[in-house]
């Protein structure tokens, strides 16, 4: 094993929850643990470290993105959206208001990923189908079993969306 | 010294508590308090025992505010199972308070009474008819000071919505925040609480969404690695690469020469602390450390024969007749044997804490089902006096029996005394899963017979490893011994820690006893479930069986019908459960597709009929996992499996679809839901 290099510290810009965001960091941190820790945004989750489990899901420029496996340098410039960002002036964004209505939750650790996971999915795919929510939400793992209600709540989220995410 | 335990596996009774200070109650301010004894009890002669050695000994607490909210003090945990929804139902019902005026403390050991853990489905069965008691209690006692108030005789009064009223004119009311106010009143509940009739119930009973889903999608919901302190530092800690594997050599100057890396270095304990993680990390890689060789020699293949090896002396669980004449009265015996390997709890936060030092008090957040026994933990581990060390439990993001073991918390605490700053402990993945004390390999052998007309004759069961609870079998069988072994004294059974995995010993005993019956069904030529009907008396069993048929539309053939239709039936944590499930087999593979489940489930009063459908429902995907796919792989102590990508638990692509019936039973008493469809 060799010692890391200490990394070349960095000036990034990029926008966080809507918000102009600069930040001195090296730019090889990965993006979970500056959410976590320098921006103190702990909605984000670690679950496995190696993009298998999603729970540490984040928006970048709407697509849903692992933040386990993004660098800091990687948003530059870009529109990031965490679980914190969702909701606007305290009001639940559909996807989130169809969760709670639904009970789509149970530990609710993997909520964050599963709701953002869904949001990059319709926003691509108003309307999606049974089938379609089930292939984006695979790689999404949920110990707790709430999958049938997960299922349902992206359905009448969609509903809700009309399209118009 | 062993650097693992085996846990206890058996939550079969709730033990009393040690005595308490009660001082450490009065200081919460003022209100209505409402002390209440350890429940739990199966009889009415252990009750009055437990009372009588342990007279000062409260499992809950209740206080009714001047504010009119509800504070319910439980050191039951929420890890996701709906607990603190289904508290506040039952204490708001017996109050007459609207659910959402209730709050929920959970899991602080300095605020809450002792709790021995959150495991056994015990939670609502025990704890929530003791709070049931204590908010009938309690709305006695505000019926009491309303009567002196308003001058009024108590039976002319009423409550309801956190007030009460004049019954012959209803406008003269009372809040119960004014009746409170200033005073306190405590009182030791009597065995007399009456709590309210089915047909009084408003709040139990009905569906209600859970009560900490906003926090939860807004991420505001605060898990033990979610709190953060001024100055805290993130710990990685270097492991063995095997479980057994001593630390032979280590070269700490990588890591010491980065810039604000902390390290730590006692004994064959090496840790490394930053203000962020990642560095934490980083500092971890740099380290350069030789480990001996683990003496463990079994692997996930040779694990059964090492256990047979080392199996002790048996326990009888339960006897009745004389095998051999039931042999005798045999005109075929099956004789199988049952494997089941170890399975890990995998819940998705891995085991996290944060521990701070502050003068001599050691406060830790953990993510822990066993709150109390941690801070006995540490007070052992570390040396701290009992009232110096305090636990709180943040939400737990999944336990499944998996944390009642807390190694990362005292891991914590050590560091945080060590180095004198708050320490965050927060397992990675891998680490999870080398120190998951996994639900243990066991094997069941049984050895059953039939007469000549299909009738069950004798029934010779014997497990190794797996536990007691569900192997007691249900059906009638003239003939029948049920053994129980465990390991042999001085020999070691399991190479790495093993405990309590939802439904523990219960889902390996039902494996193996519904899968004889079925093999004895087929041999008979008879239709599985009719054969199991044949052998039960009336009563809860065959009617959760029946209910789950008429919902499957089930057709009797005999069995095997080919048609993918599997059943099973059993009894857990007071709760009698069917199951029914429609598969497709792909006959090349084996690949098996789960295509529909039904289950009917008799749990006695369901106070919440939202929560409990979904706890089955959650049951059934994750006992996908347990019954088609997770098998932990190790080999000579090394644990094989460390992520997601091999061991493999439930998706959304193996979702079938699932159909729970919940027997109406309201005039039973509450049993246990968590647990019981997974077995």
């Amino acid at each position: 094993k060799t010692i890391p290099e200490a990394s070349m510290m960095e000036t990034i810009r990029f926008t966080l929850n809507n918000k102009p965001v600069t930040l001195t960091v090296e730019s090889d941190r990965l993006l979970l643990w500056v959410l976590r820790t320098d921006l103190s945004l702990t909605g984000t989750k670690y679950g496995c470290g190696v993009g298998l489990c999603g729970s540490c899901t984040v928006l970048v420029d709407k697509k849903a993105v692992r933040s386990c496996h993004t660098t800091i340098g990687d948003i530059k410039g870009k529109e990031v959206l965490t679980i914190e960002g969702l909701a606007t002036d305290g009001v639940l964004h559909p996807v989130q208001k169809a969760f709670v209505d639904h009970d789509a939750l149970q530990c609710g650790y993997c909520t964050p990923g599963m709701i953002l996971t869904a949001c990059s999915l319709l926003h691509e795919n108003p309307h999606p189908s049974s089938t379609d929510i089930i292939r984006e939400l695979d790689a999404n793992l949920c110990r707790c079993g709430a999958h049938t209600r997960i299922l349902e709540a992206v359905h009448a989220a969609s509903k809700e969306l009309k399209g118009g995410f | 010294m062993k650097d693992y335990r085996e846990l206890e596996m058996d939550f079969m009774d709730n033990v009393p508590s040690p005595q308490i200070d009660r001082r450490e109650f009065l200081k919460l301010g003022s209100g209505i308090f409402v002390l209440f004894t350890v429940g739990d009890f199966s009889t009415l002669a252990e009750a009055q025992q437990a009372q009588r050695s342990l007279p000062t000994d409260f499992n809950a607490f209740l206080r009714i505010g001047e504010d009119g909210r509800v504070s319910c003090y439980t050191g039951k945990i929420e890890m996701g199972q709906g607990v603190n929804t289904s508290l506040a139902q039952m204490i708001a019902d017996e109050l007459d308070v609207q659910p959402d005026v209730v709050d929920m403390v959970m899991g602080d050991t300095d605020l809450c009474p002792y709790d021995r853990g959150t495991f056994g489905s015990l939670t609502t069965r025990s704890f929530g008819q003791s709070l049931r008691a204590a908010g009938a209690e309690a709305r006695r006692v505000l019926l009491e000071l309303a009567s002196e108030q308003l001058k009024l005789p108590m039976e002319t009064l009423g409550t309801e919505n956190g007030q009460v009223f004049d019954k012959s004119n209803r406008n003269n009311r009372v809040p119960y925040a004014r009746l409170t106010q200033g005073k306190r009143i405590e009182r030791r509940l009597s065995q007399a609480a009456i709590k309210k009739m089915p047909s009084e119930f408003k709040v139990m009973n009905k569906p209600f969404n859970r009560r900490d889903g906003v926090e939860k999608v807004t991420g505001k919901a605060r898990y033990s690695a979610d709190i953060q302190l001024p100055g805290m530092l993130y710990a990685r800690i270097l492991r063995p690469p095997a479980h057994g594997a001593k630390l032979t050599g280590v070269d700490l100057s990588g890591a010491r020469k980065m810039k604000d890396v902390v390290v730590v270095h006692e004994g064959d304990f090496v840790a490394v602390l930053h203000k962020y993680p990642d560095v934490a990390e980083q500092a971890l890689s740099a380290i350069q450390s030789t480990f001996s060789t683990s003496p463990s020699q079994v692997d996930d293949r040779t694990i059964f024969d090492h256990l047979l090896s080392v199996a002790g002396p048996e326990q009888v669980v339960s006897k009745e007749g004389d095998l051999p004449t039931g042999e005798r009265a045999s005109k075929s015996v099956i004789e199988r044997t049952y494997l089941d390997g170890y399975k890990a709890h995998a819940p998705m936060e891995p085991h996290a804490a944060v521990a701070n030092l502050e003068g001599s008090k050691m406060t830790v957040w953990a993510s822990t089902q066993t709150p109390f026994p941690l801070k006995e933990e540490i007070v052992r581990e570390l040396g701290f006096s009992p009232k110096n060390v305090r636990v709180i439990t943040p939400y737990l993001g999944g336990g499944f029996g998996g944390k009642s073991r807390n190694l990362q918390a005292v891991e914590a605490a050590r560091l945080a005394k060590l180095t004198g700053k708050p320490v965050q402990v927060a397992w990675t993945r891998q680490e999870e899963f080398f120190y998951d004390a996994f639900r243990p390999a066991a094997v069941v052998k049984i050895r059953s017979g039939m007469t000549a007309s299909g009738a069950m004759s004798f029934w010779d069961y014997s497990v190794y490893f797996a536990g007691q609870r569900g192997s007691q079998h249900f059906y009638t069988i003239p003939h029948h011994s049920t053994r129980s072994f465990s390991a042999a004294p001085g020999k070691d059974a399991h190479p790495f820690a093993t405990g309590p995995w939802r439904a523990p010993a219960n889902n390996t005993n039902t494996f193996a006893r519904e899968s004889q019956i079925d093999i004895m069904a087929a041999e008979a030529g008879h239709d599985p479930l009719e054969f199991r009907l044949k052998h039960l008396p009336e009563g809860n069993m065959k009617e959760v069986l029946r209910a789950a048929a008429k919902k499957f539309g089930w057709k009797p053939a005999k069995g095997p019908s080919g048609r993918g239709y599997g059943i099973a039936c059993g009894m857990d944590a007071g709760t009698f459960v069917a199951t029914i499930a429609e598969v497709a087999v792909d006959k090349a593979t084996g690949d098996v597709k789960v295509k529909r489940v039904v289950c009917a489930q008799d749990m006695g009063l369901v106070v919440n009929p939202a929560g409990a459908t979904i706890q089955v429902e959650g049951c059934i995907m994750m006992g996908l996992g347990y019954a088609l796919k997770e098998d932990v792989r190790f080999k000579n102590g090394a644990i094989l499996d460390e992520n997601f990508d091999t061991y493999e638990i439930p998706l959304f692509s193996w979702l079938p679809k699932i159909e729970t019936v919940l027997m109406e039973k309201k005039e039973a008493d509450p049993q246990g839901g968590g647990e019981p469809a997974i077995i």
